[in-house]
């Protein structure tokens, strides 16, 4: 099958949601001429041009007003926040406007937009522009959250955010964007709401999100050498979140680890440990739930310390060792 | 000098004299309507908050029977004017007030939030400034449908001097969007007076900072609201843009129900009550004070009704609770 990089899968989706409806827009800061600060936009002004592809000045608020606005009268918008942490700018719009007016106006009115956001450490970029946010909006109902993990799971995952007739967040993440894998060339739809096991084993189910699953999956290649076997799941969309194979993965191996690259306390981690015991895979767990995920600090700087920030293969591994050995 | 007949006045004769006496009895209507809140308060009949426009019912009067059917409103937290005036059929307005399942929300908005999504009012607004950036969204797309509509966004004093203002006005005048933003200027953002609060004369005056016609208008005065609404609505439907017009106004009551008004004075108060717009509206129809008591008859007969249309109503029904927030 044909390569495409994260960035050119999402691209692509963009493009061919475009080409099929009208209604689909594009709208956010340096998306036009400059193709978007990571590049996910290249080409597509010159193939829709400034009215379809719209660049805006900085004001985040306005570019989710923007979605919020047009979706509502009948436009499906495609909105990008430059870098995820942006987002606290245009807090108001998404939580207070978009999330809760089709509630608030006795479930009349629709909102099918999306929000695109690039998040993630690992760039250089320091604390304002490396967060990982999207527990946020986990907390928040009236919006769904995605962040995939594959090229493959990028297209399939934008294409049916922007068919969705709810506002989703749609957290990118910067390393991702120059992996590459299969994507097929149709315009394919990877349903909200359905995690994948991407890797199946029998000793311990790691529950990853984003770049953590690619991690989690380099971590299972050396710790098959020691015998050790990992199931990787990847729940995809957080919100709603498809928790059946999670408890069935974790009542196969009776362990869970879960690793995110958001800070831990308050993390998507503790929701996940909390599904698994509020279910019947509680019976089965023969060591207590981990999770791996961000220190309880701002992302620092300096490239040493930046790495040792976030979840790494090696602290996945670690983590995997202990808890098989019985050693927390 | 001359009278220049009503019918004139309001807009080259296309408001005939029924239509005028029509907009007074929704004023009116306005009134006693959010004089029967405050009262059901008091009674304890009712529980939440809101907010009352008594004072401001000329901006309301003037400004949506100003715009055609399928335009957009965006209103605010003050809009039962706003919301009459746009069609608004009173039993599910005050069906919405009490919480039932008739309301236009089906309880789950009440009166701050109140929207009827059927005749693109878009909603009341609980957050100051809130409705400014989704006024771009809707203005943006009506440009992109190309449907030739317009979107009325009101907010008040206090609402301009929130980021969201600048973003939004910026956007519009950059995209020509055809947006009338109008600014319920009624001297008070909660306790925070306008010469506490701004450093210029006018909030129009902002308008020149975004390339866009700006103008300041008694928001008293039926006519004068009308006339400027009529003409920004004209101007950005010829694709020239938007325009902020500020109406000067003030409200009687306090800012919700839990107001002390320990920021202003009595005599304040009074000065402005000589100003009524109820009462300057009415004498330009030449309507007099016994007429105008049966107007008011008539309107509190209505609001009985509507209140026992509500009381009748259903509550939501608890195993509901979840619907409405996913489409």
């Amino acid at each position: 099958m044909r390569e495409l990089s994260y960035m050119e899968a999402l691209r692509e989706a963009i493009q061919q949601a475009m080409e099929k409806d009208e209604r689909v827009f594009l709208i956010g800061e340096d998306i036009g001429i400059y193709g978007g600060a990571f590049g996910v936009s290249a080409g597509l002004l010159e193939k829709f041009g400034p009215d379809r592809i719209i660049d805006t000045p900085i004001s985040e608020a306005g570019i989710a007003g923007a979605c919020v606005g047009s979706a509502v009268t009948g436009m499906r918008p495609i909105g990008e926040i430059q870098f995820s942490d942006f987002v606290v700018l245009a807090m108001e719009q998404l939580v207070m406007q978009g999330a809760k007016m089709r509630f608030m106006f006795g479930g009349k009115a629709e909102l099918p937009f999306v929000i695109r956001l690039a998040g993630g450490s690992g760039t250089g970029a320091a604390a304002q522009h490396s967060q990982s946010l999207e527990n946020w909006f986990v907390h928040v109902p009236g919006l769904k959250v995605v962040m995939p993990s594959s090229p493959y799971d990028a297209k399939g995952l934008l294409l049916s955010a922007i068919e969705e007739n709810n506002p989703v967040m749609f957290f990118e993440h910067k390393l991702l964007y120059k992996t590459k894998g299969d994507v097929p060339e149709d315009m394919y739809t990877i349903p909200l709401g359905k995690s994948k096991v991407v890797r199946e084993g029998k000793d311990l189910s790691v529950i990853a999100t984003s770049i953590m699953v690619s991690r989690s999956i380099e971590a299972a290649e050396i710790l098959l050498k020691e015998g050790i076997e990992l199931e990787v799941i990847d729940p995809r969309t957080l919100k709603p979140l498809d928790e059946e194979p999670i408890t069935a993965s974790v009542k196969k191996t009776g362990k869970a680890l879960i690793v995110h690259e958001a800070v831990k306390t308050g993390g998507f981690g503790g929701e996940i440990s909390a599904v698994i015991m509020e279910s019947d895979a509680f019976g089965y767990l023969d060591a207590p739930i981990r999770r791996l995920a961000g220190l309880d600090m701002p992302i620092p700087y300096n490239r040493t310390l930046e790495h040792h920030a976030v979840p790494q293969v090696e602290d996945i591994v670690e983590e995997a060792r202990k808890l098989i050995k019985g050693v927390y | 000098m001359a009278k220049v007949k009503i019918e004139e006045q309001l807009i080259g004769g296309e408001f005939g004299r029924k239509k005028a006496e029509d907009l007074l009895y929704k004023m009116v209507l306005t009134r006693t309507f959010e004089e029967n809140a405050l009262d059901m308060f008091a009674r304890g009949k009712v529980h939440g908050t809101m907010h009352v426009s008594i004072g401001q019912e000329g901006i309301a009067a003037g400004a949506g029977p100003a715009l055609n059917e399928g335009d957009y409103l965006l209103n605010t937290h003050r809009g039962h004017g706003h919301f009459l005036l746009w069609g608004g059929d009173l039993n599910r307005m005050m069906a919405e007030f009490l919480g039932k399942e008739t309301g236009y929300c089906h309880g789950r908005g009440g009166s701050m939030h109140i929207a009827d999504v059927d005749s693109n009012n878009l909603g009341a607004q609980g957050i100051v400034a809130g409705n400014l950036p989704i006024s771009v969204g809707v203005g943006l797309s009506i440009k992109m449908r190309k449907t030739n509509q317009v979107v009325l966004t009101l907010f008040g004093d206090g609402a301009a001097n929130e980021g969201a203002f600048h973003e939004s006005l910026n956007m519009a005048s950059i995209w020509n969007l055809p947006i009338i933003y109008l600014c319920e200027n009624n001297q008070y953002a909660m306790s925070m007076a306008f010469e506490r609060a701004f450093r210029i004369e006018q909030i129009s005056d902002r308008a020149s900072s975004y390339g866009m016609k700006g103008l300041t208008v008694d928001g008293n005065d039926v006519i004068a609201v009308h006339k400027a609404v009529r003409e920004a609505a004209e101007r950005a439907r010829k694709g020239n843009g938007p325009t902020l017009i500020e109406a000067i106004t003030y409200r009687y009551k306090g800012h919700s129900k839990s107001d002390r008004q320990l920021y202003r004075t009595r005599e304040e108060v009074k000065k402005w009550m000589k100003k009524d717009p109820i009462k300057r509206f009415a004498k330009l129809l030449d309507v007099d004070e016994k007429m105008l008591k049966k107007i008011e008859e008539k309107a509190m007969e209505d609001i009985q009704k509507a209140v026992a249309f509500s009381e009748e109503s259903p509550e939501p029904k608890i195993s509901s609770i979840m619907e409405g927030i996913y489409a």
